[in-house]
Protein backbone atom coordinates (compact mmCIF):
# COMPACT_ATOMS: atom_id res chain seq x y z
CA UNK A 1 0.00 0.00 0.00
CA UNK A 2 1.17 3.61 -0.69
CA UNK A 3 1.72 6.14 1.87
CA UNK A 4 2.36 10.02 2.37
CA UNK A 5 4.83 9.80 5.80
CA UNK A 6 7.32 12.12 7.16
CA UNK A 7 10.79 10.92 7.02
CA UNK A 8 13.35 12.74 9.18
CA UNK A 9 16.26 12.97 7.51
CA UNK A 10 18.80 11.32 9.87
CA UNK A 11 22.19 11.37 7.54
CA UNK A 12 23.78 13.00 4.81
CA UNK A 13 26.58 12.46 3.34
CA UNK A 14 28.17 15.02 0.46
CA UNK A 15 29.33 13.66 -2.95
CA UNK A 16 29.71 16.98 -4.07
CA UNK A 17 27.07 17.63 -6.87
CA UNK A 18 25.45 14.55 -5.54
CA UNK A 19 24.16 14.13 -1.84
CA UNK A 20 23.16 10.86 0.37
CA UNK A 21 20.09 11.36 2.25
CA UNK A 22 19.36 8.88 4.74
CA UNK A 23 15.87 8.93 5.88
CA UNK A 24 13.75 7.71 8.71
CA UNK A 25 10.45 6.92 9.85
CA UNK A 26 8.83 6.52 13.08
CA UNK A 27 6.60 3.94 11.41
CA UNK A 28 7.45 0.66 9.77
CA UNK A 29 8.21 1.01 6.57
CA UNK A 30 5.47 -0.51 3.63
CA UNK A 31 7.05 -3.38 1.47
CA UNK A 32 9.67 -1.68 -1.07
CA UNK A 33 10.90 -3.84 -4.12
CA UNK A 34 14.34 -2.52 -5.90
CA UNK A 35 13.47 -0.27 -8.93
CA UNK A 36 10.53 1.42 -7.47
CA UNK A 37 11.01 5.74 -6.61
CA UNK A 38 9.44 7.83 -4.16
CA UNK A 39 8.05 11.68 -4.91
CA UNK A 40 9.47 13.69 -2.86
CA UNK A 41 7.87 17.18 -1.49
CA UNK A 42 10.27 19.77 -1.75
CA UNK A 43 9.22 22.24 1.24
CA UNK A 44 10.05 26.36 0.44
CA UNK A 45 11.36 26.41 -2.50
CA UNK A 46 9.72 29.04 -4.14
CA UNK A 47 10.30 27.49 -7.47
CA UNK A 48 9.59 23.93 -6.92
CA UNK A 49 6.02 23.13 -7.21
CA UNK A 50 5.72 19.64 -7.83
CA UNK A 51 7.53 16.70 -5.72
CA UNK A 52 10.23 15.35 -7.55
CA UNK A 53 10.86 11.85 -8.16
CA UNK A 54 13.83 10.15 -7.15
CA UNK A 55 14.73 6.12 -7.05
CA UNK A 56 15.11 4.23 -3.80
CA UNK A 57 19.24 3.92 -3.07
CA UNK A 58 18.53 1.39 -0.23
CA UNK A 59 16.15 0.47 2.34
CA UNK A 60 17.28 -0.67 6.01
CA UNK A 61 13.74 -2.45 7.22
CA UNK A 62 15.49 -3.32 11.05
CA UNK A 63 15.84 0.65 11.15
CA UNK A 64 12.92 2.10 8.83
CA UNK A 65 15.03 3.70 6.79
CA UNK A 66 15.09 4.95 3.21
CA UNK A 67 18.55 6.42 1.12
CA UNK A 68 18.60 8.69 -1.71
CA UNK A 69 21.07 9.45 -3.87
CA UNK A 70 20.21 12.77 -4.99
CA UNK A 71 22.09 14.47 -7.81
CA UNK A 72 21.73 18.49 -8.01
CA UNK A 73 20.21 18.68 -11.67
CA UNK A 74 17.50 21.67 -10.65
CA UNK A 75 16.19 24.43 -8.51
CA UNK A 76 14.31 21.01 -6.79
CA UNK A 77 17.55 18.85 -5.93
CA UNK A 78 19.38 21.82 -5.14
CA UNK A 79 17.02 22.92 -2.50
CA UNK A 80 16.34 19.34 -1.18
CA UNK A 81 20.06 18.45 -1.14
CA UNK A 82 20.38 21.69 1.37
CA UNK A 83 18.37 19.82 3.70
CA UNK A 84 19.97 19.54 7.55
CA UNK A 85 20.01 16.62 9.97
CA UNK A 86 16.76 16.34 11.53
CA UNK A 87 14.63 17.91 8.80
CA UNK A 88 11.44 16.53 8.52
CA UNK A 89 10.91 15.64 4.66
CA UNK A 90 7.25 14.35 3.43
CA UNK A 91 7.75 11.52 1.01
CA UNK A 92 5.00 9.54 -1.18
CA UNK A 93 6.19 5.66 -1.04
CA UNK A 94 6.59 3.31 -2.62
CA UNK A 95 5.98 3.66 -6.37
CA UNK A 96 5.57 1.99 -9.75
CA UNK A 97 6.80 -1.69 -10.02
CA UNK A 98 10.06 -3.34 -9.60
CA UNK A 99 12.61 -5.05 -11.49
CA UNK A 100 11.85 -8.65 -12.12
CA UNK A 101 14.11 -11.05 -9.94
CA UNK A 102 16.32 -13.61 -11.86
CA UNK A 103 16.22 -17.10 -11.31
CA UNK A 104 18.34 -19.17 -9.45
CA UNK A 105 21.53 -19.61 -11.29
CA UNK A 106 21.49 -16.81 -13.80
CA UNK A 107 24.24 -14.15 -14.86
CA UNK A 108 23.05 -11.21 -14.08
CA UNK A 109 24.54 -8.10 -15.51
CA UNK A 110 23.88 -4.67 -13.91
CA UNK A 111 24.53 -1.44 -15.87
CA UNK A 112 24.21 2.50 -14.82
CA UNK A 113 25.66 5.26 -15.90
CA UNK A 114 25.62 8.67 -13.57
CA UNK A 115 22.86 9.10 -11.11
CA UNK A 116 21.27 5.95 -12.83
CA UNK A 117 23.72 3.82 -10.33
CA UNK A 118 21.44 4.99 -7.68
CA UNK A 119 18.97 1.94 -7.44
CA UNK A 120 21.26 -0.55 -8.80
CA UNK A 121 22.57 -0.53 -4.98
CA UNK A 122 19.52 -1.77 -3.65
CA UNK A 123 18.76 -4.41 -6.29
CA UNK A 124 22.51 -5.80 -5.94
CA UNK A 125 21.76 -6.01 -2.05
CA UNK A 126 18.78 -7.85 -2.95
CA UNK A 127 20.18 -9.99 -5.47
CA UNK A 128 23.07 -10.68 -2.65
CA UNK A 129 20.31 -11.40 -0.39
CA UNK A 130 18.97 -14.46 -2.57
CA UNK A 131 22.01 -15.86 -3.76
CA UNK A 132 22.62 -14.23 -7.22
CA UNK A 133 26.11 -12.58 -7.48
CA UNK A 134 25.37 -9.76 -9.77
CA UNK A 135 28.37 -8.04 -12.16
CA UNK A 136 28.36 -4.18 -12.27
CA UNK A 137 29.16 -1.95 -15.18
CA UNK A 138 29.39 2.04 -13.84
CA UNK A 139 29.90 4.80 -15.99
CA UNK A 140 30.38 8.15 -15.27
CA UNK A 141 32.03 11.00 -17.16
CA UNK A 142 34.46 11.16 -14.93
CA UNK A 143 36.26 9.97 -11.53
CA UNK A 144 33.87 11.67 -8.67
CA UNK A 145 30.77 10.20 -11.08
CA UNK A 146 31.46 6.79 -9.83
CA UNK A 147 29.56 7.28 -6.09
CA UNK A 148 29.81 4.61 -2.84
CA UNK A 149 32.24 2.55 -5.62
CA UNK A 150 34.24 0.72 -2.85
CA UNK A 151 30.39 -0.50 -1.70
CA UNK A 152 28.94 -1.25 -4.86
CA UNK A 153 32.54 -3.44 -4.65
CA UNK A 154 31.01 -5.34 -2.18
CA UNK A 155 27.80 -6.86 -3.86
CA UNK A 156 29.61 -7.71 -6.99
CA UNK A 157 32.70 -7.88 -9.07
CA UNK A 158 32.31 -4.22 -10.68
CA UNK A 159 33.71 -2.91 -13.92
CA UNK A 160 34.31 0.88 -13.97
CA UNK A 161 34.45 3.01 -17.35
CA UNK A 162 34.82 7.08 -17.13
CA UNK A 163 34.16 9.02 -20.51
CA UNK A 164 37.83 11.34 -19.30
CA UNK A 165 39.33 7.68 -18.89
CA UNK A 166 40.31 9.16 -14.88
CA UNK A 167 38.90 5.72 -13.53
CA UNK A 168 39.04 2.11 -15.17
CA UNK A 169 38.03 1.37 -18.69
CA UNK A 170 37.66 5.15 -20.72
CA UNK A 171 34.63 5.14 -22.77
CA UNK A 172 31.19 4.42 -22.41
CA UNK A 173 29.72 1.55 -20.04
CA UNK A 174 28.56 0.10 -23.85
CA UNK A 175 32.59 -0.24 -24.88
CA UNK A 176 34.07 -2.06 -21.63
CA UNK A 177 35.65 -5.09 -22.34
CA UNK A 178 33.65 -7.36 -20.29
CA UNK A 179 30.92 -7.22 -23.21
CA UNK A 180 33.35 -9.47 -25.34
CA UNK A 181 34.69 -11.62 -22.44
CA UNK A 182 31.38 -12.89 -20.69
CA UNK A 183 28.24 -13.75 -21.41
CA UNK A 184 24.86 -12.76 -18.97
CA UNK A 185 21.30 -14.45 -19.12
CA UNK A 186 19.76 -11.08 -17.79
CA UNK A 187 20.63 -7.46 -17.95
CA UNK A 188 19.26 -4.73 -16.06
CA UNK A 189 20.02 -0.82 -16.73
CA UNK A 190 19.31 2.25 -15.38
CA UNK A 191 20.79 5.71 -16.39
CA UNK A 192 20.52 8.04 -19.31
CA UNK A 193 18.22 7.56 -22.19
CA UNK A 194 20.83 7.39 -24.98
CA UNK A 195 23.00 5.34 -22.80
CA UNK A 196 19.80 2.99 -22.03
CA UNK A 197 19.43 2.67 -25.67
CA UNK A 198 22.42 1.76 -26.40
CA UNK A 199 22.74 -0.68 -24.09
CA UNK A 200 19.80 -1.81 -25.41
CA UNK A 201 20.69 -2.05 -28.53
CA UNK A 202 23.36 -4.75 -27.49
CA UNK A 203 20.69 -6.72 -25.45
CA UNK A 204 18.80 -6.97 -28.83
CA UNK A 205 21.91 -8.07 -30.78
CA UNK A 206 23.10 -10.61 -28.45
CA UNK A 207 19.26 -11.62 -27.91
CA UNK A 208 19.50 -11.12 -24.08
CA UNK A 209 16.66 -10.59 -21.64
CA UNK A 210 16.90 -6.72 -20.55
CA UNK A 211 15.01 -4.45 -18.33
CA UNK A 212 15.55 -0.67 -18.35
CA UNK A 213 14.76 1.86 -15.39
CA UNK A 214 13.01 5.26 -17.02
CA UNK A 215 12.40 8.22 -15.64
CA UNK A 216 10.43 10.60 -17.85
CA UNK A 217 9.30 14.13 -16.48
CA UNK A 218 6.03 13.19 -14.38
CA UNK A 219 3.58 15.10 -11.71
CA UNK A 220 1.53 12.77 -9.98
CA UNK A 221 3.73 9.58 -10.09
CA UNK A 222 0.40 7.21 -9.61
CA UNK A 223 -1.12 7.07 -13.12
CA UNK A 224 -3.11 9.96 -13.14
CA UNK A 225 -1.94 12.84 -15.11
CA UNK A 226 -0.60 10.80 -17.78
CA UNK A 227 2.51 13.27 -18.38
CA UNK A 228 5.11 10.93 -18.09
CA UNK A 229 4.60 7.88 -20.86
CA UNK A 230 6.51 5.98 -23.24
CA UNK A 231 5.84 4.83 -26.31
CA UNK A 232 5.33 1.14 -25.90
CA UNK A 233 3.59 -1.95 -27.99
CA UNK A 234 0.68 -1.51 -25.87
CA UNK A 235 0.47 2.63 -27.00
CA UNK A 236 1.65 5.29 -24.51
CA UNK A 237 1.84 3.92 -21.13
CA UNK A 238 2.66 5.82 -17.62
CA UNK A 239 6.23 5.65 -16.76
CA UNK A 240 5.26 5.97 -13.32
CA UNK A 241 2.26 3.56 -12.69
CA UNK A 242 3.62 0.62 -15.42
CA UNK A 243 7.32 1.43 -15.24
CA UNK A 244 9.56 2.73 -14.14
CA UNK A 245 11.32 -0.58 -14.81
CA UNK A 246 10.02 -1.80 -18.60
CA UNK A 247 11.32 -4.55 -20.09
CA UNK A 248 13.08 -3.43 -23.89
CA UNK A 249 10.77 -5.75 -25.93
CA UNK A 250 7.62 -4.03 -24.60
CA UNK A 251 9.45 -0.21 -25.61
CA UNK A 252 9.40 1.30 -29.56
CA UNK A 253 12.74 1.89 -28.88
CA UNK B 1 -23.13 20.03 12.97
CA UNK B 2 -22.96 22.12 9.61
CA UNK B 3 -25.37 20.91 6.71
CA UNK B 4 -23.13 20.01 3.80
CA UNK B 5 -25.18 18.96 1.54
CA UNK B 6 -25.21 20.66 -2.03
CA UNK B 7 -28.08 19.82 -4.47
CA UNK B 8 -27.00 20.87 -8.20
CA UNK B 9 -30.25 20.22 -9.78
CA UNK B 10 -31.55 17.27 -11.97
CA UNK B 11 -30.99 14.51 -9.14
CA UNK B 12 -27.05 15.71 -8.47
CA UNK B 13 -26.49 16.04 -4.96
CA UNK B 14 -23.16 16.00 -3.35
CA UNK B 15 -22.77 15.19 0.03
CA UNK B 16 -19.88 17.83 0.11
CA UNK B 17 -18.68 20.63 -2.17
CA UNK B 18 -15.78 18.66 -3.07
CA UNK B 19 -15.23 16.81 -5.60
CA UNK B 20 -12.01 16.02 -7.63
CA UNK B 21 -10.71 17.55 -11.27
CA UNK B 22 -11.40 15.87 -14.41
CA UNK B 23 -7.52 14.77 -15.49
CA UNK B 24 -5.89 14.92 -11.98
CA UNK B 25 -7.55 11.91 -10.13
CA UNK B 26 -7.39 9.27 -12.97
CA UNK B 27 -10.37 6.92 -12.19
CA UNK B 28 -10.57 7.53 -8.46
CA UNK B 29 -8.79 3.82 -7.92
CA UNK B 30 -5.32 5.56 -8.14
CA UNK B 31 -6.46 7.38 -4.70
CA UNK B 32 -7.94 5.30 -2.66
CA UNK B 33 -4.98 4.25 -0.41
CA UNK B 34 -4.90 8.32 0.37
CA UNK B 35 -8.79 9.17 0.40
CA UNK B 36 -11.72 7.56 1.80
CA UNK B 37 -13.34 8.54 -1.69
CA UNK B 38 -16.69 8.36 0.84
CA UNK B 39 -15.48 11.38 2.18
CA UNK B 40 -15.74 13.30 -1.58
CA UNK B 41 -18.94 14.92 -2.95
CA UNK B 42 -17.93 13.41 -6.28
CA UNK B 43 -14.40 12.37 -8.55
CA UNK B 44 -15.03 13.59 -11.92
CA UNK B 45 -13.12 10.55 -14.31
CA UNK B 46 -10.79 11.69 -16.93
CA UNK B 47 -11.50 13.28 -19.97
CA UNK B 48 -12.76 10.41 -22.39
CA UNK B 49 -13.60 10.50 -25.88
CA UNK B 50 -15.93 8.28 -28.44
CA UNK B 51 -13.11 6.83 -29.80
CA UNK B 52 -9.56 6.09 -28.44
CA UNK B 53 -6.89 8.53 -28.70
CA UNK B 54 -3.03 7.72 -27.90
CA UNK B 55 -2.44 11.79 -27.06
CA UNK B 56 0.26 13.93 -27.76
CA UNK B 57 4.17 13.08 -27.91
CA UNK B 58 5.91 13.07 -24.58
CA UNK B 59 7.39 15.22 -23.21
CA UNK B 60 3.68 16.37 -21.83
CA UNK B 61 4.83 18.16 -19.20
CA UNK B 62 6.55 21.65 -17.77
CA UNK B 63 6.84 22.66 -14.42
CA UNK B 64 5.41 26.64 -14.25
CA UNK B 65 5.91 29.38 -11.27
CA UNK B 66 3.35 27.82 -8.71
CA UNK B 67 1.63 25.83 -11.40
CA UNK B 68 2.16 23.47 -14.63
CA UNK B 69 1.80 22.90 -18.29
CA UNK B 70 0.49 19.95 -19.70
CA UNK B 71 -0.52 18.94 -23.03
CA UNK B 72 -1.56 15.19 -22.65
CA UNK B 73 -4.34 15.59 -25.14
CA UNK B 74 -7.21 13.81 -24.17
CA UNK B 75 -5.08 10.11 -24.32
CA UNK B 76 -7.83 7.37 -23.24
CA UNK B 77 -9.42 4.50 -24.75
CA UNK B 78 -13.06 5.76 -25.91
CA UNK B 79 -16.39 5.42 -24.42
CA UNK B 80 -16.78 1.90 -25.13
CA UNK B 81 -13.89 0.69 -23.34
CA UNK B 82 -14.88 2.65 -20.01
CA UNK B 83 -18.30 0.67 -20.45
CA UNK B 84 -16.56 -2.09 -20.57
CA UNK B 85 -13.56 -2.34 -18.42
CA UNK B 86 -13.34 0.97 -16.01
CA UNK B 87 -17.10 1.31 -15.32
CA UNK B 88 -17.85 -2.33 -13.58
CA UNK B 89 -14.99 -1.49 -11.16
CA UNK B 90 -15.73 2.29 -10.23
CA UNK B 91 -19.24 2.25 -10.34
CA UNK B 92 -19.82 1.29 -6.92
CA UNK B 93 -17.52 3.70 -5.14
CA UNK B 94 -19.37 5.24 -2.18
CA UNK B 95 -19.11 8.92 -4.31
CA UNK B 96 -20.90 10.43 -7.23
CA UNK B 97 -18.99 9.62 -10.19
CA UNK B 98 -19.00 11.57 -13.18
CA UNK B 99 -17.32 11.16 -16.36
CA UNK B 100 -15.79 14.27 -18.24
CA UNK B 101 -16.90 14.15 -22.54
CA UNK B 102 -14.61 15.17 -25.02
CA UNK B 103 -15.01 14.71 -28.51
CA UNK B 104 -13.50 16.70 -31.47
CA UNK B 105 -16.95 16.38 -33.59
CA UNK B 106 -20.50 16.98 -32.87
CA UNK B 107 -21.48 13.44 -33.57
CA UNK B 108 -18.93 12.11 -31.28
CA UNK B 109 -20.13 14.39 -28.96
CA UNK B 110 -23.87 13.48 -29.15
CA UNK B 111 -22.93 9.28 -29.56
CA UNK B 112 -20.49 9.47 -26.94
CA UNK B 113 -23.45 11.27 -24.37
CA UNK B 114 -26.36 9.12 -25.50
CA UNK B 115 -23.71 5.72 -24.28
CA UNK B 116 -23.37 7.21 -20.86
CA UNK B 117 -26.50 7.78 -20.38
CA UNK B 118 -27.47 4.38 -19.97
CA UNK B 119 -25.06 3.75 -16.76
CA UNK B 120 -27.04 3.83 -13.75
CA UNK B 121 -24.32 4.85 -11.49
CA UNK B 122 -23.06 7.67 -13.57
CA UNK B 123 -25.43 10.91 -12.84
CA UNK B 124 -23.71 13.37 -14.69
CA UNK B 125 -21.47 14.44 -17.87
CA UNK B 126 -18.79 17.21 -17.60
CA UNK B 127 -19.33 17.95 -21.18
CA UNK B 128 -15.73 19.35 -21.93
CA UNK B 129 -16.28 21.71 -24.73
CA UNK B 130 -12.69 23.83 -23.52
CA UNK B 131 -9.60 20.94 -23.64
CA UNK B 132 -6.76 23.39 -25.44
CA UNK B 133 -4.50 20.67 -26.30
CA UNK B 134 -5.75 18.49 -29.10
CA UNK B 135 -7.01 20.50 -32.52
CA UNK B 136 -10.37 19.31 -32.53
CA UNK B 137 -10.25 19.11 -28.68
CA UNK B 138 -13.99 20.39 -28.61
CA UNK B 139 -12.22 23.82 -27.28
CA UNK B 140 -13.83 25.20 -31.20
CA UNK B 141 -16.91 24.93 -29.64
CA UNK B 142 -16.09 26.42 -25.92
CA UNK B 143 -14.72 29.32 -27.38
CA UNK B 144 -18.15 31.21 -29.21
CA UNK B 145 -21.16 31.61 -28.23
CA UNK B 146 -22.76 29.42 -31.38
CA UNK B 147 -20.18 26.65 -30.92
CA UNK B 148 -21.39 26.13 -27.19
CA UNK B 149 -25.05 26.56 -27.57
CA UNK B 150 -24.54 23.76 -30.49
CA UNK B 151 -23.14 21.06 -29.03
CA UNK B 152 -24.99 21.84 -25.41
CA UNK B 153 -28.23 22.15 -27.30
CA UNK B 154 -27.34 18.34 -28.98
CA UNK B 155 -26.23 16.56 -26.20
CA UNK B 156 -29.06 17.99 -23.77
CA UNK B 157 -31.70 16.18 -26.40
CA UNK B 158 -29.94 12.57 -25.63
CA UNK B 159 -28.78 12.75 -22.17
CA UNK B 160 -31.57 13.09 -19.52
CA UNK B 161 -28.83 13.32 -16.44
CA UNK B 162 -27.29 16.01 -15.05
CA UNK B 163 -25.57 17.68 -17.56
CA UNK B 164 -22.22 19.92 -16.36
CA UNK B 165 -20.11 22.04 -19.35
CA UNK B 166 -16.89 22.89 -18.37
CA UNK B 167 -15.65 26.34 -19.83
CA UNK B 168 -12.60 27.49 -21.21
CA UNK B 169 -10.85 30.67 -19.93
CA UNK B 170 -9.38 31.22 -23.24
CA UNK B 171 -11.80 33.81 -24.16
CA UNK B 172 -12.62 37.01 -24.25
CA UNK B 173 -16.26 36.88 -22.28
CA UNK B 174 -16.66 33.89 -19.88
CA UNK B 175 -19.75 35.45 -18.89
CA UNK B 176 -21.40 35.07 -22.43
CA UNK B 177 -20.45 31.51 -23.45
CA UNK B 178 -21.75 30.46 -19.86
CA UNK B 179 -24.74 32.20 -20.48
CA UNK B 180 -25.47 30.57 -24.05
CA UNK B 181 -24.59 27.11 -22.48
CA UNK B 182 -27.44 27.54 -19.69
CA UNK B 183 -30.05 28.80 -22.67
CA UNK B 184 -29.03 25.70 -24.76
CA UNK B 185 -29.83 23.30 -21.18
CA UNK B 186 -27.02 22.60 -19.43
CA UNK B 187 -27.82 22.06 -15.50
CA UNK B 188 -24.38 23.73 -14.16
CA UNK B 189 -21.26 24.84 -14.98
CA UNK B 190 -17.97 23.79 -14.04
CA UNK B 191 -14.81 26.86 -14.68
CA UNK B 192 -11.97 27.28 -15.66
CA UNK B 193 -10.15 24.39 -17.52
CA UNK B 194 -6.13 25.10 -18.34
CA UNK B 195 -5.30 28.34 -19.31
CA UNK B 196 -3.67 28.08 -22.78
CA UNK B 197 0.80 28.87 -22.08
CA UNK B 198 3.61 27.50 -23.05
CA UNK B 199 7.14 27.28 -21.99
CA UNK B 200 10.74 27.38 -23.68
CA UNK B 201 13.76 25.71 -22.71
CA UNK B 202 16.02 28.50 -23.39
CA UNK B 203 19.42 26.57 -23.39
CA UNK B 204 18.21 24.60 -26.01
CA UNK B 205 16.21 27.30 -27.83
CA UNK B 206 13.07 24.17 -28.19
CA UNK B 207 9.51 24.51 -26.51
CA UNK B 208 9.87 22.14 -23.25
CA UNK B 209 6.33 21.05 -24.40
CA UNK B 210 5.83 18.42 -27.72
CA UNK B 211 3.24 20.23 -29.35
CA UNK B 212 4.45 23.77 -28.15
CA UNK B 213 1.85 25.15 -26.41
CA UNK B 214 -0.26 23.83 -23.34
CA UNK B 215 -2.92 24.58 -20.40
CA UNK B 216 -1.74 26.00 -17.03
CA UNK B 217 -2.97 24.74 -14.22
CA UNK B 218 -1.93 24.97 -10.28
CA UNK B 219 -2.17 27.76 -7.84
CA UNK B 220 -0.81 30.22 -9.93
CA UNK B 221 -4.38 30.47 -12.09
CA UNK B 222 -6.36 31.01 -8.75
CA UNK B 223 -6.80 34.54 -8.81
CA UNK B 224 -8.26 34.74 -12.89
CA UNK B 225 -10.26 31.14 -11.88
CA UNK B 226 -11.75 33.33 -8.92
CA UNK B 227 -12.57 36.66 -11.01
CA UNK B 228 -14.66 34.49 -13.99
CA UNK B 229 -16.51 32.18 -11.34
CA UNK B 230 -17.79 35.71 -9.38
CA UNK B 231 -18.34 37.17 -13.08
CA UNK B 232 -20.23 33.88 -14.50
CA UNK B 233 -22.09 33.30 -10.97
CA UNK B 234 -23.63 36.94 -11.10
CA UNK B 235 -24.85 35.86 -14.83
CA UNK B 236 -26.59 32.60 -14.54
CA UNK B 237 -28.98 31.35 -12.60
CA UNK B 238 -27.50 27.64 -12.93
CA UNK B 239 -25.32 26.40 -10.30
CA UNK B 240 -21.56 27.18 -10.77
CA UNK B 241 -18.96 24.64 -10.04
CA UNK B 242 -15.40 26.73 -9.18
CA UNK B 243 -12.23 24.99 -10.19
CA UNK B 244 -8.47 26.50 -10.57
CA UNK B 245 -5.47 26.28 -8.66
CA UNK B 246 -7.69 25.37 -5.44
CA UNK B 247 -5.15 23.86 -3.01
CA UNK B 248 -6.62 24.20 0.71
CA UNK B 249 -10.03 24.80 2.56
CA UNK B 250 -9.35 28.45 2.40
CA UNK B 251 -9.13 28.52 -1.45
CA UNK B 252 -12.48 26.38 -1.77
CA UNK B 253 -14.00 29.06 0.46
CA UNK B 254 -13.39 31.28 -1.53
CA UNK B 255 -14.69 29.84 -4.54
CA UNK B 256 -17.79 29.63 -2.82
CA UNK B 257 -17.96 32.45 -1.86
CA UNK B 258 -17.72 33.97 -5.31
CA UNK B 259 -20.61 32.20 -6.13
CA UNK B 260 -19.39 28.33 -6.36
CA UNK B 261 -22.31 26.07 -5.22
CA UNK B 262 -19.26 23.39 -5.72
CA UNK B 263 -15.27 23.23 -6.28
CA UNK B 264 -13.08 20.90 -8.01
CA UNK B 265 -9.73 20.33 -6.66
CA UNK B 266 -7.21 19.52 -9.84
CA UNK B 267 -3.16 19.94 -10.04
CA UNK B 268 -3.08 20.28 -6.28
CA UNK B 269 -3.86 15.79 -6.06
CA UNK B 270 -0.52 15.98 -7.45
CA UNK B 271 1.78 17.82 -4.69
CA UNK B 272 -0.68 16.40 -1.81
CA UNK B 273 -2.95 13.19 -2.92
CA UNK B 274 -5.01 13.48 0.38
CA UNK B 275 -6.05 16.93 -0.31
CA UNK B 276 -9.30 16.61 -1.44
CA UNK B 277 -10.80 15.01 2.03
CA UNK B 278 -8.84 17.87 3.61
CA UNK B 279 -10.87 20.50 1.89
CA UNK B 280 -13.92 19.15 2.56
CA UNK B 281 -12.75 18.62 6.53
CA UNK B 282 -11.59 22.15 6.32
CA UNK B 283 -14.72 23.63 4.73
CA UNK B 284 -17.00 22.32 7.76
CA UNK B 285 -14.55 23.50 10.10
CA UNK B 286 -14.78 27.38 8.29
CA UNK B 287 -18.50 27.12 8.39
CA UNK B 288 -18.24 26.04 12.38
CA UNK B 289 -15.71 28.93 13.24
CA UNK B 290 -17.86 31.60 11.49
CA UNK B 291 -20.91 29.99 12.39
CA UNK B 292 -22.58 28.65 8.97
CA UNK B 293 -25.26 26.19 9.93
CA UNK B 294 -24.64 24.97 6.38
CA UNK B 295 -22.28 25.32 3.59
CA UNK B 296 -24.91 26.27 1.27
CA UNK B 297 -24.63 29.92 3.20
CA UNK B 298 -21.44 30.50 1.81
CA UNK B 299 -22.49 30.25 -2.19
CA UNK B 300 -22.00 33.95 -3.38
CA UNK B 301 -21.91 35.48 0.36
CA UNK B 302 -19.11 37.20 -0.89
CA UNK B 303 -19.90 41.00 0.66
CA UNK B 304 -18.84 43.74 -2.08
Amino acid sequence: MKQIKEFKLVEKRDFGRSVLLRLQSEQRLPDIEPGQFVQVRVDGSPSTYLRRPISIHNVDFQKNEVDLLVQQVGEGTRHLAKASVGDLINIMLPLGNGFSMPEEGQKVLLVGGGIGIAPLFYFAKVLNENGVQPVLILGGKTKSDLLRLEEYQQLGETFVTTEDGSLGEKGFVTMHSVWKERTFDKIYVCGPKPMMKAVAKIATEKDIWCEVSLENLMACGLGACLCCVEDTNDGHVCVCKEGPVFNTRRLKW
Amino acid sequence: MVNTTIELGRGLVLRNPVMTASGTFGYGEEYTDFVDLSQLGGIIVKGTTLHPREGNPYPRMAETPSGMLNCVGLQNKGVQYFIDTIYPRIKDFDTNVLLNLSGSTLENYVKGAEMVNELEKIPAIELNVSCPNVKQGGMAFGVTTTGIAQVVSEVRKVYHKHLMVKLSPNVTNIAEIALAAEASGADSVSLINTLMGMAIDAEKRKPKLSVITGGVSGACVKPVALRMVWQVAKAVKIPVVGLGGISNAIDAVEFMLAGASAIEIGTANFIDPAVSAKVARGIIEYCENFGFESVTDLIGALEC
